[in-house]
């Protein structure tokens, strides 16, 4: 495997070739919010079935790459996307394309657990009533809710609110929701940040189950829970030489590679801890 | 010298220092010190203020219990009111009239408020339109009822050469408006975005993301603003003496004068006759009553949280 970074005049690096199907290819020129460039140049390959970790101090940009694979930046009037995002060969940021179309595809699990002010039943259920599915909703909402692992724990209670979980639960629920629809990529953002660590290593089991049947971007804080479940990492930087904090990919590779043999001095730095 | 030893030795000197014998503070209630009886009179004069604040209130209620509960029953409930000398009738057409009125303005208000809503807590909250809008619902908000009565003359009685029901509706859906506008907002805005967030990532377009989750989510607030608009325009009188009038007789069209409570109340209460002032009473106690039920529903939506 060539895991040797190509650096570019510009500063940018390219992934180390990647060994399965790539689902997403996110070729990102500029991304700026307003006048602010927040990412640089910066090539991420997403591949099929592997859990693709997004880890780097804070401000390098990891969020935003990870919200700009389904078009969720779009949400930020002054968002502006230079680049392409490749999903099935096509790209997502093309002019003909309907960004919420897109995003039922590329599902999402949030920082914060949100589930909506309804039952647990309606919250999940709830993406699959807004696709118009016809079959039985029953049978999809359990499914859903054994594939997340919180089943057991709520199929006394579809009726309760979704809101009288705990924080745990909470998010287990929306991945449910997530995945009621069966999407084909689950981007996460840093979806154990608000859990304890009980409820994070239930969500980090439940993402190894996941991977069997979707494609995940995870963008995590925590380099320990990347090295437990990351199939591939994306290591990003902040480049303060311009002045002001513009992030890019440092370096991209097995994420055994990336802790224990990185090709970068930065990344050696940030894996070992020296800043963060 | 390191860290520990420095902190080590403020112990110590603290300790040495606590080693004078120091006598024992006194904890035991001192009811008569002063600060103790500035405290009580205080106590007292905050209790004092609220038994007055009560005292019109409760003097209201209970007069009105007294005195209109006498005179309540089916009859005036249901018959048309007495004429001068007449004994007996009540106030059927009245409470018809009261409700249709109100029911006019809740149907006129409630779509437009909560649109305007929409408008002002998501789609553009920061435009210049929504600025203006949200300044003049505050201010109308506390608009003198009377003028929205006579507003309401100039553009609908005179052109429709009638006092009718519709006229009143209007009048009262313009007092209801600011009411509806701004509480709906408020629950709107009271929807936390990471909810709104989680409904984009589903693949909602932004119509979706109000109907499905920014309004279900906002109900209780929106309904608890309805109902005390509700309340508030079912009480009010100066509107629909310039728009309504009164009639003697149940309504039969939108287009013609109507009769409310509130205006029976008004017109009873100053006549020189016992059977009328009688009437008066009981239909205050019935309109009372009505404005409570809308309050008592606002309280109750209000309290269903999630």
């Amino acid at each position: 495997m060539n895991a040797t970074p190509e650096m570019t005049a510009a500063g940018a690096a390219s992934a180390s070739a990647p060994t399965g199907a790539i689902v997403m290819n996110c070729q990102i020129d500029r991304v700026f919010y307003g006048d602010f460039l927040a990412v640089r140049a910066s090539t991420v390959p997403i591949e099929k079935n592997k859990i693709t970790g997004f880890i780097g101090p804070s401000g390098c940009g990891k969020s935003t790459v990870l919200r700009s694979l389904n078009r969720m930046n779009d949400l930020i009037p002054i968002f502006r996307f230079e680049g392409k995002v490749t999903y099935h060969g096509q790209d997502i940021y093309d002019r003909k394309v309907d960004p919420v179309v897109v995003r039922r595809y590329i599902g999402m699990v949030f920082q914060q657990p949100n589930p909506f002010a309804m039952s647990i039943y309606d919250n999940v259920a709830f993406g699959l009533r807004l696709n118009g599915f016809k079959g039985n909703l029953d049978e999809r909402v359990e499914k859903a809710l054994k594939g997340a692992a919180c089943w057991n724990e709520v199929k006394d209670k579809l009726k309760n609110s979704g809101l009288s979980l705990s924080g745990g639960q909470q998010q287990r629920l929306c991945i449910a929701r997530a995945i009621a629809t069966e999407p084909d990529v689950l981007l996460m953002d840093e979806p154990c940040s608000a859990l304890d660590p009980i409820a994070t290593r239930r969500v980090e089991e439940l993402m190894l189950e996941l991977k069997e049947k979707y494609t995940i971007a995870l963008v995590t804080h925590n380099m320990q829970q990347a090295t437990r479940v990351a199939d591939t990492t994306a290591f990003f930087g902040v480049d303060i030489s311009q002045g002001s904090r513009t992030g890019y990919l440092v370096e991209m590779g097995p994420t055994r590679q990336i802790f224990e043999d990185p090709q970068q001095k930065l990344t050696g730095e940030y894996v070992r801890g020296e800043f963060s | 010298m390191s860290e520990p030893n420095l902190t080590a030795t403020a112990a110590l000197i603290a300790l040495g220092a606590s080693e004078a014998p120091r006598s024992l503070p006194n904890l035991n209630r001192a009811p008569f010190e002063i600060r103790a009886l500035k405290s009580g009179f205080l106590t007292a004069l905050t209790w004092i203020a609220a038994l007055l604040a009560s005292v019109p209130l409760f003097s209201v209620i209970y007069r009105l219990a007294i005195e209109g509960g006498s005179r309540l029953d089916w009859e005036a409930l249901t018959a048309l009111p007495p004429s001068a000398f007449e004994q007996g009738g009540g106030f059927g057409n009245a409470i018809v009239g009261t409700l249709v009125m109100v029911g006019l303005a809740t149907l006129m208000s409630v779509p437009i408020g909560i649109f305007a809503a929409i408008y002002l807590a998501i789609l553009d909250p920061d435009s210049r339109l929504a600025h203006s809008v949200r300044f003049l619902s505050k201010a109308l908000t506390g608009f003198p009822s009377i003028l929205a009565g006579v507003f309401v003359y100039a553009v609908l009685v005179v052109t429709m050469k009638t006092y009718s029901a519709l006229a009143g509706g209007v009048a009262l859906a313009v007092l209801m408006l600011p009411t509806v506008v701004l509480a709906a907002e408020q629950a709107m805005m009271m929807v936390p975005k990471k909810m709104k967030d989680a409904a984009f990532g589903m693949g909602c377009t932004r119509a979706q993301v109000i109907w499905k989750v920014v309004l279900p989510t906002g109900a209780p607030g929106i309904l608890t603003g309805v109902m005390l608009a509700i309340a508030g325009a079912a009480g009010n009188s100066a509107p629909l003496l310039f728009t309504a009038l009164f009639s003697g007789y149940y309504l039969t069209s939108l287009t013609e004068p109507t009769a409310s409570l509130a205006i029976l109340i008004f017109n009873f209460s100053g006549m020189p006759y016992d059977n009328q002032i009688e009437l008066a009473w009981a239909a205050s106690l019935v309109l009372v009553m009505v404005v409570l039920v809308f309050n008592i529903l606002a309280r109750i939506i209000g309290r269903q949280k999630h």
